[in-house]
Formats: C-alpha cells, structure tokens, sequence
C-alpha cells in the first residue's frame, strides 16, 4: 500500500518535471509569451490562418495562429497532403531575428471530427445560411 | 447446492466448473467475432463513406482505434486480476493474466503500427514523440516485460506473483494514454468516441466502428478462454509429473 502510494506520488513528480518536455509544440501566444530565443529550435503548433498561404517554387509562406497572436511562417520543401487552410499544422523549426519562424519539417494535425463529404457540405451550407440570416436580422 | 453459498467470484476458480463454462461460451463467442469482424470489414472498406478531410485513408480507423481500445481494456482487465490474484489468491485470475498478455500485447502492436502508416499520409510523419504516442509505446514495452517477467522463475507461482505485481505498477500508464490528448499539445486529435458531448463519428463510420470494436471484443474473449484451458491443462500436466517422478 505504502509503496503504491511512493509510486503514485513518483509519477506525479516525475509528470510535473517534465511537464514543458511532455508539450510537443509551442502556441504562438506561449512564443509571444516565453520570449524564445531566436537559434532555438522548437516546434510550433496552431491553425494554418485562411488565406495566409502563399506559394512561390517549393517555398510555401503562412501564417499560424491560435486566434490570439500570430507568427508567420516560410518554409521549402513538401508539404503533407492535409495541410489546408483552417486546419491544425505543427512545424519545427527556428525563430529568425525579425521574428518569422523558418520551418525545416511541417506536419499537418486534423481534429477529431471525421464525416463524409456530402456531410460536411450540408453543414458548411446550414452554417452559412445560418450566417447570412443573422447578417440580415443583424442589419437595421 | 453448494455453489450457491460459494461467492461468484470465486465458484468459477475451479478449474472444472470453468472449463463447462469456457465449452458453453466458445461456440457463441467465436460465432459472434466471425459475424462481428465480417460485417464489420465489408462495411469498413465497401459500405462506408470517405471522410471529408482524408479521403479513403480514413478506413485505417477500423483497425487503429478498436486495437487501441483493447490496447487499455485488455491491461485494465488484467490489472483487475491482478488484484484478484493478489489479495483472495484467485487461481484463475493469476492464469488470466497470464493469459491475456500476448493479446494485449499484440492489440498494441496493431495499434502502434496501423497508427503509424495513418500517420505518415495524414500528419506526414511514420512516428512523433509526442505524449500519446510515447505513453502508448510504453504500454506495449509493459506488456512485453510482464511476458518476460511471468517466465523468468523456476516457480510459476512465484512468477505469476512477481507479473501481476508489474501490471499494477504499469496500470498508471491507462490515465496517462487516455487524457494525453487532453493534457498536453501532441500532434495527435483528441477523443472521437468518448467525449462529453457524444462521438465526433458520422452515424455511417460509427457503425463499422463499433461492429469492429464488437469483433476485436469477441476475438478477445475466445482466444483467452483457449488459452486460459491450455494454461489449466499445462498445469495439471505439471502436476501430474511431479506426482509421478516422486513415486
């Protein structure tokens, strides 16, 4: 008994010290918060913003964003095929002096919803109903 | 009558009274994972729809997520005959453990692999070390040191004792894999099934699902129950040596 209890409390400890080695990514509010170091490499993690992607050869430039802070972002090489605008990305790489991060691997992240197509073209469709009769109810 | 008096728990310790039970119960639990695990294929790669977002890669969940379900249950399950074994000294719980860790082991390693050829596609990486995917490979080196631990004794008992005190201690990785997701950042999506607010699943991928689920479940039960005989029969064969070489 005494010795689950050693271990539990061991496993906390050992939990709470790797606590920042356990996060697999860095928002960009954290980066803006912790003031990384530019050199150090890390990863960072967010959504792909809509419309921020911009193509030029094999490098790619975005910006991710965790609806608070936003950091852009250049990178050159292959890109995984669910890297979209809108959906979830994480990326490592280093933050350059003027504050852009220079990502050497990006990895796309999905969420947990899974439908089919004609599924979630319905609810964009209600979605955006829904938003346009709030506009007009909105408007005087 | 006197199994009545004789606590559930412990009438089917008797290695007879299981062994009627195990012959009632192998014909229908080895019916159902054949149907469960058919229906639940032809659904998965014919009768259910792309997803949205991943296209036909999506059928990889059929495979990924009822191997990671058993990954938990099966260690949770054998965590709870540990502690049977332990404090009432329940004979067939110590076997049971025994038993079922090559089939946790090998849920795992399902889970582990069809995980990491999702991945790849998907996020565009084979394997990350983010905390869901490292407290789950935990969970399988857990399983392959009970399954070298269990055998490294000249005494089965003293193995099985010196096992199912290593699934206890493992049994803090459960949490640990479960709300990874929700602790931490990792690369990997949180929960689908079990949220507060329902399953994330369509109705039509949620049906293969869980017909999956059903057969790996089944599956499960009928392979132990084998292997829970043969560990019956091992030790009466042993037994019945060591009666014998003493004459």
């Amino acid at each position: 008994m005494l010795g689950m209890l050693g271990l539990g409390v061991a496993t906390a400890l050992a939990l709470t010290a790797f606590r920042d080695n356990l996060v697999f990514f860095y928002s960009p509010s954290d980066v803006a918060a912790d003031h990384i170091n530019p050199g150090r490499t890390f990863r960072l993690g967010g959504m792909v913003e809509k419309d921020s992607v911009k193509h030029e050869g094999d490098v790619t430039e975005f910006r991710v964003t965790d609806m608070a802070k936003t950091i852009g972002v250049t990178y050159r090489g292959q890109l995984p095929d669910l890297f979209r605008e809108g959906q979830g990305v994480v990326t490592e790489g280093t933050l350059d002096p003027d504050g852009k991060f220079v990502a050497r691997e990006v990895l796309a992240k999905h969420d947990e919803k899974y439908m089919p197509p004609e599924v979630a073209n319905a609810l964009k469709r209600a979605g955006e109903q829904q938003h346009s009769t709030n506009t007009l109810v909105e408007k005087p | 009558m006197t199994t009545a008096r004789i606590p559930l728990l412990h009438r089917y310790a008797n290695p007879a009274a299981f062994g009627r039970l195990a012959a009632k119960v192998l014909p229908w639990t080895t019916a159902l994972a054949i149907l469960l695990l058919g229906l639940g294929s032809y659904f998965a790669l014919f009768a259910s729809p792309p997803d949205y977002q991943q296209g036909e890669s999506v059928r990889i969940m059929y495979v990924h997520v009822p191997a990671a379900i058993m990954s938990e249950v099966v260690y949770g399950m054998m965590a709870a005959a540990a502690v049977a074994g332990i404090i009432w000294k329940h004979a067939l719980a110590d076997l049971f453990v025994k038993a079922a860790a090559p089939l946790g082991a090998a849920f795992t390693f399902v889970c582990l692999v069809a995980g990491s050829l999702w991945g790849k596609p998907m996020w565009g990486a084979w394997w990350v070390w983010d905390a869901r995917l490292t407290s789950e490979l935990i969970l399988f080196f857990l399983y392959l040191g009970y399954l070298a631990l269990v055998d490294a004794f000249d005494d089965p008992q003293r193995g099985l004792r010196a096992g199912a005190i290593l699934v206890l201690v493992g049994v803090v990785d459960l949490p640990i894999i479960k709300f990874s997701v929700d602790w931490w950042n990792t690369l990997h999506q949180p929960a689908s099934l079990m949220t507060l607010s329902g399953p994330k699943v369509d109705p039509s991928m949620l049906l293969p699902l869980m017909l999956m689920i059903g057969g790996f479940m089944a599956f499960f039960v009928s392979v132990v129950v084998l292997r829970l005989e043969s560990e019956l029969l091992a030790r009466r064969i042993r037994a019945w040596r060591t009666a014998t070489s003493e004459e």
